[in-house]
């Protein structure tokens, strides 16, 4: 059932920003294939009374207080920004794209 | 860009029946972020942090960070639920949408998908006119609010031509319930008025739970606003454009309205909508294409496997539940008959958003009478002159304090109004500042009879005036006196004493 398409894969490249060449389609088309294949063995003995799972331990209600903890300094947050302005992130105008 | 063609509103419901959806994002004021223990600037005792002050490695999605679940957070969106008539679900899990955006670090939000906190709920919503509607919710999930960008270079500031952005990640991880009601049908001419009442009854929701600041202007309350329109008769529903961040009740209205007429008139020339983000332009009243909903809506959500499921147990829901507040409109309902104001009284105040202050300083022993008067009258002039929300101004006490010092007869209307300036200024409570200040009025006859007769003494030209029964001319002495007395003697009270003087001496 792994009959994932080129279509797909370049849609996905496209949603992931990944330019890939007619040729690199190709060959993700074959080894996402692939990897779809084994990882449908689950369905083998996903049996209806299995209940789907997100997280492998079965834990639930994790919190926090809404107790204020420490922040980092601006300059500390800026400090792995390719550039900023002294107190903001600096990055190239996206169009388009406002969410 | 063109102006778009607009078909007359009346018009536009004659051929076709309007359907609108709502999405409103709340922000919710906890003192800590949704997933990290940063302060939370939705929280007024944060709201003025510089930008990027607010951070913590969460917040940017740093390597090896985690989120963890704000615990009050979950209590105010269970709390919101209920509020909106919801279920609670039994068992709920976040979500990733991803998306490349730089309003978010980590490429994704963590929101919820499938698996909201609340779903299946209705909330009435009461027209000006007295029309009610009950607006059906189809779910209200928890999320985390995106960094703020600031586009530069742009002729306008819009992402339109920007050159390159600015972000403050202070935003970034804010707590957030977004509402989404389903299609709401039968509206008619009366859907635009139902987009704003709607919100305001969010608003009032909110504020009656105490969960957000609920301020519009700071972007605490937004609305996206879902229209369509289809042919009188027809069954299926028409293309819809959502209007994206109309950030003021009078624009939501506004901008409902606009789409209306817009598709309207492409509709009946022919044409078709198509599916869009629009913006609204607040200066000039009208909505622009944003992006096309294509692949762009591909989000691939996922459940989001850094965080396990809220599982709210019976007993937790049992106890919000008993918790809530008094539904709005029963609420409004209630009060108006207890406070005894007209309809446009009440209305004053409730579309000021001033319910809970001028209710709060009822409580606090002033009439409802002078609550309603200082809060719609110089309050709100105040904040409109100097651009601040009128709740800032001044505590329903600090009011309730200074009707009670024009009631017992310390202080004149203006003399009450130097004493709120004085309260404005930060200088104490308003018997505090009234003696500061000198503000009390000078009701000892014996210091006034000597100004009077000072000021008569100084202008016998109107004393002569005055005798020959030329009363007007006593306002020139009126005013000599009142600037002697610095403002602080009763207006009327000096009148009655320069007349009976003048006829005296």
């Amino acid at each position: 059932m792994s009959d994932i398409t080129a279509e797909q894969v370049a849609h996905l490249a496209h949603l992931a920003r990944i330019a890939l060449t007619p040729h690199e389609i190709e060959h993700m088309t074959r080894e996402l294939g692939q990897i779809m294949s084994a990882v449908e063995r689950v369905n083998e003995v996903a049996t209806p009374d299995v209940p789907p799972t997100s997280h492998p331990i079965a834990l639930h209600n994790v919190f926090r207080a809404d107790v204020v903890g420490n922040t980092l300094t601006t300059a500390e947050a800026l400090a792995g920004a390719p550039e900023a302005d002294g107190t903001r992130f600096v990055v190239s105008a996206i169009l388009g794209e406002e969410q | 860009m063109a102006r778009a063609e607009l078909m007359n509103f009346d018009a536009a419901l004659d051929q076709f029946e309007p359907v609108i959806g709502l999405e409103v994002h709340v922000e919710l004021n906890t003192r800590t972020k949704m997933f990290s223990s940063s302060p939370n600037p939705a929280n007024s005792q944060f709201h003025s942090a510089e930008p990027n002050t607010l951070i913590t490695p969460v917040c940017l999605g740093l390597p090896g960070s985690l989120p963890v679940v704000n615990e009050t957070a979950v209590r105010y969106s269970i709390s919101l639920g209920l509020a909106l008539g919801c279920s609670i679900a039994a068992s709920s899990r976040f979500a990733r949408k991803n998306y490349f955006y730089p309003d978010l670090a980590k490429n994704y939000q963590i929101s919820q998908s499938d698996e909201p906190i609340a779903f299946d709920g209705g909330v009435e919503v009461e027209l000006d006119g007295g029309r009610t509607i009950v607006v059906p919710i189809e779910r209200a999930h928890m999320e985390e609010d995106a960094g703020k960008l600031t586009h530069v270079g742009g002729a306008t500031g819009r992402i339109q031509g920007a050159e390159y952005s600015l972000v403050d990640y202070n935003r970034a991880g804010v707590p957030l319930v977004e509402i989404v009601t389903r299609p709401i049908f039968g509206a008619e001419k009366d859907a635009p008025a139902l987009a704003r009442a709607y919100v305001a009854t969010i608003r009032d929701i909110v504020l009656a739970l105490g969960i957000s600041e609920a301020r519009m202007e700071r972007g605490n309350l937004r609305c996206d606003a879902n229209v369509s329109l289809r042919p009188r008769g027809a069954q299926q529903l028409g293309t819809r454009t959502e209007t994206k961040n109309v950030n003021s009740l009078r624009s939501i209205e506004r901008a409902v309205r606009y789409e209306i007429q817009r598709q309207a008139a492409i509709l009946a020339g022919g044409g078709a909508i198509t599916q869009e983000t629009r913006h609204w332009h607040e200066d000039t009243g009208t909505t622009s294409a944003g992006r096309p909903k294509s692949d762009a809506d591909d989000y691939r959500y996922f459940p989001e496997p850094d965080l396990v499921p809220v599982v709210p147990g019976a007993e937790l829901i049992a106890e919000l539940r008993a918790a809530l507040p008094e539904p709005p409109a029963a609420r409004r309902a209630r009060l108006k008959v207890e406070w005894g104001f007209t309809d446009l009284e009440f209305q004053d105040v409730a579309n000021g958003g001033l319910l809970a202050e001028v209710a709060a300083t009822v409580a606090a022993g002033a009439s409802p009478a002078a609550a309603r008067k200082w809060w719609t009258g110089e309050l709100t002039r105040i904040a409109n002159a100097t651009g601040r929300d009128v709740t800032e101004l001044a505590t329903p006490a600090q009011v309730a304090e200074l009707a009670a010092l024009v009631n017992e007869g310390t202080l004149t209307d203006r003399l009450a109004r130097q004493a709120l300036e004085g309260v404005i200024a930060g200088e104490g409570s308003p018997r505090e500042i009234v003696d500061a200040r000198g503000l009390a009025v000078v009701s000892d006859d014996g210091s006034l009879y000597a100004a009077i007769d000072e000021a008569l003494a100084a202008q016998p030209d109107v004393l002569a005036k005055i005798r020959d029964g030329k009363v007007e001319a006593a306002g020139v002495i009126i005013g000599a006196v009142m600037r002697a007395t610095k403002g602080t003697a009763d207006a009327a009270r000096v009148r009655e004493l320069v007349l009976e003087r003048a006829a005296a001496s």
